[in-house]
């Protein structure tokens, strides 16, 4: 819906802000209807049934349970029309698509620290394409941050020690105001910054004028290898007296304790932090914690180069970091790949 | 403003009648609904502890099992019964005062204070252990800082848990304490009270309250000895 | 008209409770409910007062984009102190602790609360809070936000938190008390003849209101004091960084405060609902739909918290359920509203300064009542949260609602508590130029809101400080409009013409005993044969017919 002749509305540049303007103009019709609705009665009813003698007793009305049930029943109607829709807009939005691009996102007091997954890094910018989806993966360094982009109706608390994540997919080229919405202190209002969003083309050249920078993945295997991760896990993730990592994101995990889970982001940092909490079935709790000597910057790089590890290809013996899908992330990660065979640094 | 009195009822001129109330049964009847509106919110008030100590069980039970263990469940346990034998000198103290055995009733509130005594020297001792054994989570003692080195660790549990632990079960073993001294300290002005007649068949509503409070502060306990001593124990033979 | 029958006879009448005693110990140490009323009164002024030079200041600062008047830690300070001062000493006091404890015992036939030392003691309590919590207002200032979110409040903050939360913590041991007392009142104390379904619309809603006090306020007691502690040993179980959950504040503080919302609100209500009746000489249409909607309000309140965390990384399944919950707690509000308005059909209305207190209520309600719906659906919740939009709606609520039934009531009753008539026209000149001065600052902010401003910040992008402007200039007006009862009232207690036993010629409890009343409310204890604001016998109700077909079509 393209609603920028409305007055009184953000600018709408993603897939999702005309669902949400749809029912913010519906809710807004009601609200207005009923407004009007009871102060017009109001109004009526106080000018006519105004008092004109001190002394007139006007004849009592019990009440009436039809009329009642109407404006029970109606506005319950109502009700459940604007849950119905806003629930659905918000259910869809919460499933992020199987092919979205990831870009890591770590907010600390007070600036927005963000990197692609082919390596580029900005501080309080965000460059995307539009046309693509994009997923965001959200940590915090410090306090609750909440990151927020009016022009795309989306908005998600970034919260320490926890991975959250929101996705869009823009649709109008141009710049938007990139707010931080949870009170974090002193210079909260500071904590903004700019999203721009390019035609795919522009955007495809802004990357390759960036691409000096590592990729996370490339990142994270240069700390498991200097953490020395690789000693049990081995270096490509296919495993020793620690568990496989290859294939490992978002496949069931046995534990010990005979509970299954699936493995995702909050699962990998609590095994690097709290590595005896969850143990994979068939193994010994022998590894050490982590916790304090990764940030969360690395720790994010640490679980992208996990991301990245499939299941070795048994002619070669070496696997690919590659991150999943997309055109310009194979591209831009031709680097990482050929550094990707351990020893190569 | 004595001439707006109407003894209606001859309870009205009972000397523990307060001015705005018509008689002694209004009067006793909104005792008791106020101690029970209080205790309500006595339950909302240890609710939220007990919501976090659920959560965070849930969540590190590795960790919380561990520092269960390392609490002494004998002193746990003598504390248990130490207040469950002081709800029924408590009852008796009631059943005195609503019968007018003066002599029994002092006797019944004597026992309960003393043995709510009892409770809280245990729990001193308790708390003291946990001083000795760097077990105070947190930087309250700047020169005892927490060290779970005396806790066996179950595998997966870290310390920052169980100090968690730690704090949980200061929080609410803590407030649970001060109810107790708040009670020792109602219970004596009862017993004062009581020793100079002021309780008999007619007038002993404030025994009545006092009992509900004891009571509740005692099913606090009951709550909280399973929850923080006995949850995980068959983990330190297991593992 | 019709004369009621008073219970006093005119030579008591001449000792009230405010001359039975004199001096300050009499008024320091008095278990009467109207002077702990008077005592309240004079405190929360004090608070609103405060709170207001706060909310000038944030006002005048947001005129303009850059943050130029003040620093942003002093804004920052600035808001939060705003806030936990017009929530926690005002707005929860409020209505409850003046008004109710003056009127509830009244109202019920009563000669006192149940437990008059209780009553005293909580204003102790509630002082007691509120030096402590200007103690760390004015020693270092708190910048959390009133809503003290960990880990920000435990970790990064300044240590004057662990004051506030204990100010907040003690505070709230009034609430609870006040709340107590009241149920226990209306149980126990109602007059002979005063039946459930005889009591004035008011008392239910402060039953209501004590419900959610004593269910709400002790989490909030634990949450800030757990908090507090956390601050102060550096572990606990809100910080990330020792394992702890920042979410399980957010929803322990929401488990109270969104319910603390009808605290404030629900007594307004009630307050709307005795002047529609009484100004329209009307008994209130369908009685027992008002009566129960307050009870399913503060019930239906306590299950609708997490709608404060649709953004907060709560899962999307309870996001869907608070959302479901959060459209139901509207639907009672609405009968509300809508018994009001058919109240005043074929009534006798008069324009009264109570009255225009009431009739903005009601439309104001209405606006915040319907913004909250937009909170309620979660996505366009998730555009708006943290914005603008929520000032504004709260706003609504708050001031537009709960303000609204405060100034109405305490010029309704103002006659009872003072003895004196308030200056009639001045007091009309007020609601207006407060209803005016109001929507002002206050509509903008829903714009500027979904166009996206923020919260909680000292600069913004400057395309919103046409909005902001706006905002600034209402919020003078407001302020104007809210100094001019604050002075003819206390005017009047000395100048005003003196006040009859019933001024408003209404058959209320409260209306038939002396103008102040004597300390122990009547003389005599009065025995109720009659309804609830029964101006006409009943045998002349009418059943309505016509009526129905008309407002069905409408």
């Amino acid at each position: 819906m393209q609603t920028s002749w409305i007055p009184f509305v953000p600018e709408s540049a993603s897939t999702v802000s005309g669902k949400v303007d749809a029912l913010y103009f519906y809710l807004s019709g009601v609200t207005v209807f009923f407004t009007l609705l009871i102060s017009g009665v109001l109004i009526f009813f106080v000018i006519k049934y105004r008092r004109r003698s001190p002394h007139e007793i006007p004849r009592p009305i019990a009440g009436s349970h039809k009329l009642e049930t109407i404006w029970s029943v109606i506005p319950f109607i109502i009700a459940m029309s604007m849950f119905a829709w806003g629930a659905q807009i918000y259910f869809q939005n919460s499933r992020p698509p199987k092919n979205a691009n990831e870009i890591y996102v770590v907010g600390k007091q007070w600036m927005w620290k963000i990197q692609h997954s082919t390596g580029q890094r900005e501080i309080n910018e965000l460059h995307v394409p539009t046309g693509r989806k994009i997923r965001l993966i959200m940590t915090s360094e410090d306090t609750i941050h909440d990151f927020f982009i009016p022009a795309f109706r989306i908005k998600a608390d970034v919260l320490p020690g926890k991975y959250t994540t929101q996705w869009f997919e823009a649709t109008k080229p141009g710049i938007y105001h990139l707010f931080c919405a949870e009170y974090c202190g002193m210079n909260h209002s500071g904590m903004i910054g700019s999203v721009i969003v390019m035609q795919p083309t522009e955007f495809d050249n802004w990357l390759s004028g960036n691409a000096s920078q590592q990729s996370p993945a490339v990142a994270g295997q240069q700390l498991f290898q200097s953490l020395g991760c690789v000693s049990c896990h081995g270096a490509n993730g296919e495993g020793g007296r620690g568990p496989a990592l290859a294939g490992l994101f978002g496949r069931k995990v046995f534990l010990t304790n005979n509970q299954t889970l699936t493995a995702d982001e909050a699962y990998i940092r609590e095994s690097i932090e709290n590595p005896q909490a969850k143990v994979v079935s068939g193994f010994s709790p022998i590894m050490p914690t982590f916790q304090g000597q990764v940030t969360p910057e690395q720790l994010i790089q640490i679980i992208s180069f996990i991301k990245s590890l499939q299941i070795s290809n048994p002619q070669s013996g070496t696997s690919t970091a590659t991150t999943p899908n997309s055109k310009i992330e194979t591209r831009a990660l031709v680097p990482a790949s050929q550094t990707g065979t351990p020893g190569a640094k | 403003m004595a001439e707006g009195h109407i003894a209606t009822e001859h309870t009205a001129s009972h000397p523990a009648l307060q001015h705005h109330f018509e008689n002694l049964e209004q009067q006793r009847e909104a005792g008791t609904l106020g101690m029970w509106v209080f205790l309500v919110t006595e339950i909302m008030f240890f609710g939220g502890m007990f919501l976090a100590y659920t959560l965070y069980r849930t969540e590190y039970p590795q960790a919380f099992a561990s520092a269960s263990n390392h609490l002494s469940w004998q002193l746990g346990a003598l504390n248990t019964g130490v207040l469950i034998l002081s709800s029924f000198t408590m009852a008796l103290a009631v059943y005195s005062a609503q019968m007018g055995k003066r002599r029994n009733q002092l006797v019944c509130l004597a026992l309960t204070i003393l043995l709510g005594l009892t409770f809280l020297v245990v729990k001193a001792i308790e708390y003291h252990e946990k001083y000795v054994d760097h077990l105070i989570p947190g930087r309250l003692f700047p020169g005892n800082p927490f060290n779970p080195g005396k806790v066996h660790l179950l595998p997966g549990a870290s310390a920052n848990n169980v100090e968690m632990f730690y704090w949980i079960y200061f929080a609410m073993t803590g407030m649970h304490a001060i109810h107790m001294i708040i009670g020792v300290g109602v219970l004596s002005v009862i017993m004062y009270f009581a020793a100079r007649g002021r309780y008999g068949p007619e007038y002993h509503n404030p025994v009545e309250i006092s009992g509900l409070y004891w009571h509740f502060v005692d099913i606090i306990w009951i709550f909280l000895f399973p929850l923080l001593y006995l949850l995980g124990r068959h983990l330190e033979h297991g593992g | 008209m019709k004369a009621f029958e008073t219970f006093e006879t005119p030579a008591a009448a001449r000792v009230n409770y405010i001359n039975a005693q004199y001096g300050l110990k009499s008024w320091l140490l008095t278990r009467d409910h109207k002077r702990i009323a008077l005592l309240y009164l004079g405190s929360i002024s004090f608070f609103f007062f405060i709170g207001g030079l706060y909310a000038m200041f944030i006002r005048l600062e947001l005129l303009t984009p850059q943050g130029d008047l003040l620093s942003s830690t002093t804004y920052n300070k600035v808001f939060t102190q705003h806030g936990i001062i017009m929530i926690f000493f005002f707005l929860i006091p409020s209505i409850p602790a003046t008004l109710g404890n003056f009127l509830v015992p009244m109202m019920i036939g009563a000669k006192d609360l149940a437990f008059p030392r209780i009553n005293l003691l909580s204003w102790y309590i509630y002082l007691l809070g509120g030096i402590i919590t200007i103690y760390a207002l004015l020693a270092g200032g708190v910048d959390t936000g009133w809503t003290f979110y960990a880990p920000y409040s435990t970790t990064f903050s300044n240590s004057y938190v662990i004051a506030a939360g204990l100010g907040i913590f003690i505070s709230g041991f009034s609430s609870i008390l006040t709340g107590l007392n009241f149920i226990v009142t209306i149980h126990t104390m109602r007059a002979p003849g005063m039946n459930w379904f005889r009591l004035p619309l008011f008392i239910w809603s402060h039953y209501a209101t004590s419900l959610v006090m004593i269910l709400g306020t002790p989490v909030i007691a634990i949450t800030v004091l757990l908090l507090a502690f956390e601050r102060l040993t550096h572990v606990g179980i809100f910080d990330p960084a020792s394992g702890g959950d920042p979410v399980l504040f957010q929803h322990l503080f929401w488990f109270y405060s969104h319910p603390a919302v009808y605290i404030m609100v629900l007594p307004s209500m009630g307050v709307v609902s005795e002047l529609i009746a009484n100004f329209s000489r009307k008994n209130i249409f369908g009685y027992k739909f008002v009566a129960f909607s307050s009870l399913a309000i503060a019930v239906f309140g306590f299950l609708v918290w997490g709608h404060h965390l649709f953004v907060a990384s709560q899962s999307v399944y309870a996001g869907m359920i608070f959302s479901f919950l959060s459209f139901a707690v509207a639907i009672p509000s609405a009968i509300k509203v809508f018994n009001w308005t058919a109240t005043l059909y074929k009534g006798s209305i008069s324009y009264d300064t109570p009255m225009l207190f009431a009739l903005g209520f009601i439309g104001l309600f209405t606006v915040g009542g319907m913004t909250g719906l937009f909170l309620a659906a979660l996505a366009v919740d998730v555009h708006v949260s943290d914005t603008y939009f929520i000032v504004a709606h709260f706003h609504y609520i708050m001031v537009g609602g709960a303000l609204f039934g405060y100034l109405g009531g305490l010029h309704y009753w103002w006659p009872k508590i003072s003895g004196r008539m308030y200056p009639e026209g001045w007091g009309r000149f007020s609601a207006l130029v407060i209803f005016v001065g109001f929507n002002l600052t206050f509509l903008p902010q829903f714009v500027a809101g979904y166009l996206g401003m923020p919260r909680r910040y000292h600069a913004y992008p400057p395309e919103f400080q046409v909005f902001n402007v706006l905002s600034s200039a209402g919020a003078s007006i407001l302020g104007f409009g809210l100094l001019i009862p604050m002075i003819y009232l206390v005017w009047s207690m000395r100048y005003g013409k003196h006040a009859e036993a019933n001024p408003w010629h209404l058959p209320g409890l409260e209306w038939r005993t002396a103008s102040p009343p004597p300390t122990e409310n009547f003389l005599i204890t009065p025995i109720v044969t009659w309804e609830a604001y029964e101006f006409a016998p009943p045998e002349e109700t009418q059943v309505i017919g016509k009526f129905k077909e008309e407002t069905e079509q409408a």
